[in-house]
C-alpha cells in the first residue's frame, strides 16, 4: 500500500508528506500530554495539599483539560488599548512555536528521531535560549506595567540562569564528544548514565531547568502576590492559552533534555530480560514524567525566591560551580586517557 | 533548484530586515528587525553547511547579544518626533559619510585579487569527506593551530568584561545587604538568652 502510494507520487512531493506526517506524529502527542500535564499538576498538588483537584467534568476529573481548552476557545481576545497589536499577537505565537519546534531533535528512541543533525545539543539550546523573546515582547506589547515587569524580570532572570545551564551541556558534551543527542545516549549504554558521573551537574541542571521555565520557586516572572500575573497579564482566550500551551510544552521539553543528557534517553534502567523486553519510548515517557514530577512537587513545596536570592544563586554559586566542574571534567578525562577521540 | 530558492528566500529576507532596521519608526521594531536578519544569516551558514556557526549565530547573537539590545531599547524612554527632527540636520553629513565609504569599498574592490597560493589552500566551508563533522573540523583548527589567538581573543573579552564591572561598580554606603553566611551560621546561643528572673526583682 505504501509503496504503491509512494510510486503514484513524485519523490521530493513523498518526501514532504512523510516529514509532515512524522511531525503530526511528535505533536500531537505532545499537545495531548501538555493538556494532561495541567491535569496531573492539579491533582498533584492537590494530592500534596490533602486536597481532591478537579473531579467533576468526566471519571475522575478527567475531561478537565478539554473542558478549560473549550473554555479559553470560546472567550473573546481582548487588545488592551496602546498596545501594539502586531507584537502583542505574535508574543505567545513565537512561545508556542519555540516550544514545538525543539521537538525536532530529541529521540524517542534509536533512531526515532525527526532530525538526527550533528549540532542538536546546539539547537535545543539555542532554541531554548530564545524562549525569552515571547516573554519580554508580549511584556512590553501589552503596555501595562505589571507585564513589563514581569517581562523585564524574566529576560534577566533567563540569560543569567542559561549561562550555568550552558556550562552543564559543556560537562557532559566534551564526556561524550558529540553534540549529536543520538550519541549522547549510546555513550550512557557504553558507560554508565551520566547523572552518577556527574550528580553535582544534574543538580545544578534540574535548578536551572526550573529557573529557565520561570516555574516555581522560580516564577518571578508571574509572581502573582507583586504583578497580578507578570508577563501575561493583559492576554485573554486563545492568546493567553498559547502562552499556557507554549510554557508546558517547554517544561516537557526541558524534561526531555534532562533525561537525554543525564538519565541515559530511552535505556532501561538495567539491560536485563524483563526490563529490555519494554520499548525504549515507554521508558523515555516514564523518566520524562517522572522529572516532571519533581517540577510539581517542587511547586508544591518551596516557596518563591526572592529576586536577588535568584541572581545570587546564578551567578554566584551556579557559575563559578559548573565552571570548575568543566575544569575537573577534562582534567579526568585526560589524565584518564578517556577523552572520547583519542582512545 | 530548491537550495536557490531558499538562498534567495533568506538572503532577499535578510537584506529586507536589514534595510526595515535603519528605516522602522519604532526602535524595538528595528531591535525586532535585527533579529529576523540575525536568523537570515543563520540560515545562510546553514546552506553552506557551517552549521556551527549558525547555531552559534543564534545562541550568541539572538540568544543574548540582541536580548540586552531589547532590554535598553524598552526600558528609554524615546519621543519618536523628537527623533525625527534632526534629520534633515544630519543627513547631508550622514550621506557624505555613505558616499565616502561606499567609493572606498568599491575602489579596493576593483583592486582586490587573490595571493597567487591562495587557490590552492583555500578549503570548502564545510569538510566535504563526511568522516569528520564541522564542529569537530572547527575545534581542531581552533584547539591546535590558532590556539594563542583563541586564548587572546579569550582575555580581550575578559578584560573589557573587568573594566565593565570596574565603570559601572560603586560601593554605596546605607544599604542592607543579606549576609548568608552570617545567617547560616547563626546558633541559638547568639539569638536568645536564657536568664533565671527572681520573683519581683526583674531584669
Amino acid at each position: 500500500m505504501v509503496d504503491m502510494l509512494s510510486g503514484l507520487l513524485p519523490p521530493e512531493l513523498w518526501r514532504l508528506i512523510v516529514i509532515v506526517l512524522q511531525i503530526l506524529v511528535i505533536v500531537v502527542p505532545l499537545l495531548v500530554a501538555v493538556a494532561y500535564l495541567t491535569y496531573a499538576e492539579r491533582k498533584v498538588i492537590g494530592a500534596i495539599q490533602l486536597r481532591k483537584g478537579p473531579n467533576v467534568v468526566g471519571p475522575l476529573g478527567l475531561l478537565q483539560p478539554l473542558a478549560d481548552g473549550a473554555k479559553l476557545f470560546l472567550k473573546e481576545t481582548i487588545f488592551p488599548s496602546g498596545s501594539n497589536k502586531v507584537v502583542f499577537v505574535m508574543a505567545p505565537m513565537l512561545t508556542f512555536t519555540l516550544a514545538l519546534i525543539a521537538w525536532a531533535v530529541i529521540p524517542f528512541d534509536e533512531g526515532w528521531v525527526l532530525a538526527d543533525i550533528n549540532v542538536g545539543m546546539l539547537y535545543l539550546f539555542a532554541i531554548s535560549s530564545l524562549g525569552v523573546y515571547g516573554i519580554i515582547m508580549s511584556g512590553w506589547a501589552s503596555n501595562s506595567k505589571y507585564a513589563f515587569l514581569g517581562g523585564l524580570r524574566s529576560a534577566a532572570q533567563m540569560v543569567s540562569y542559561e549561562v550555568s545551564m550552558g556550562l552543564v551541556i559543556i560537562s557532559v558534551l566534551i564526556t561524550v564528544g558529540s553534540l549529536n543527542l543520538t550519541d549522547i545516549v549510546m555513550k550512557q549504554k557504553e558507560t554508565v548514565w551520566f547523572v552518577i558521573p556527574h550528580l553535582p551537574m544534574f543538580v545544578i541542571f534540574i535548578v536551572s531547568i526550573l529557573a529557565e521555565t520561570n516555574r516555581a520557586p522560580f516564577d518571578l516572572a508571574e509572581s502573582e502576590s507583586e504583578l497580578v500575573a507578570g508577563y501575561n497579564v493583559e492576554y485573554s482566550a486563545m492568546t493567553f492559552a498559547m502562552f499556557f500551551l507554549g510554557e508546558y510544552a517547554n517544561m516537557i521539553l526541558m524534561s526531555g533534555m534532562a533525561v537525554v543528557l543525564f538519565l541515559g534517553g530511552w535505556l532501561p534502567i538495567v539491560d536485563v530480560a524483563p526490563f529490555n523486553w519494554i520499548p525504549g519510548v515507554i521508558w523515555f515517557a516514564l523518566k520524562v514524567c517522572a522529572v516532571l514530577f519533581v517540577f510539581l512537587w517542587v511547586r508544591a513545596t518551596f516557596p518563591r525566591y526572592r529576586y536577588d536570592q535568584l541572581m545570587r544563586l546564578g551567578w554566584k554559586i551556579f557559575l563559578p560551580f559548573s565552571l570548575i566542574w568543566v575544569v575537573l571534567t577534562s582534567g579526568v578525562l585526560v589524565a584518564f586517557g578517556w577523552l572520547p577521540g583519542q582512545g | 533548484m530548491i537550495a536557490a530558492l531558499i538562498f534567495y528566500m533568506f538572503a532577499g529576507l535578510a537584506v529586507v530586515s536589514a534595510g526595515l532596521v535603519v528605516t522602522a519608526r519604532n526602535p524595538v521594531h528595528s531591535v525586532l528587525f535585527l533579529i529576523l536578519c540575525f536568523f537570515n544569516a543563520a540560515g545562510l551558514f546553514l546552506l553552506l553547511g557551517a552549521e556551527f556557526l549558525a547555531m552559534v549565530l543564534v545562541v550568541v547573537y539572538v540568544g543574548a547579544v540582541a536580548v540586552m539590545f531589547l532590554f535598553v531599547v524598552m526600558m528609554l524612554d524615546i519621543n519618536f518626533l523628537r527623533l525625527r527632527e534632526g534629520v534633515a540636520q544630519y543627513l547631508p553629513t550622514g550621506a557624505v559619510i555613505g558616499v565616502v565609504l561606499l567609493i572606498e569599498l568599491a575602489m579596493s574592490f576593483a583592486g582586490w585579487s587573490f595571493a597567487p597560493d591562495v587557490e590552492a589552500m583555500l578549503a570548502s566551508p564545510a569538510p566535504t569527506g563526511g568522516e569528520i563533522t564541522n564542529t569537530a573540523a572547527l575545534g581542531q583548527l581552533i584547539y591546535t593551530k590558532y590556539v594563542y589567538l583563541f586564548q587572546a581573543s579569550g582575555v580581550v573579552l575578559l578584560i573589557a568584561m573587568i573594566g565593565a564591572i570596574l565603570l559601572t561598580h560603586r560601593s554605596r554606603s546605607g544599604v542592607r545587604k543579606q549576609k548568608i553566611y552570617d545567617q547560616v551560621g547563626v546558633t541559638a546561643k547568639d539569638r536568645i538568652e536564657i536568664r533565671k528572673v527572681s520573683t519581683g526583682g526583674g531584669i
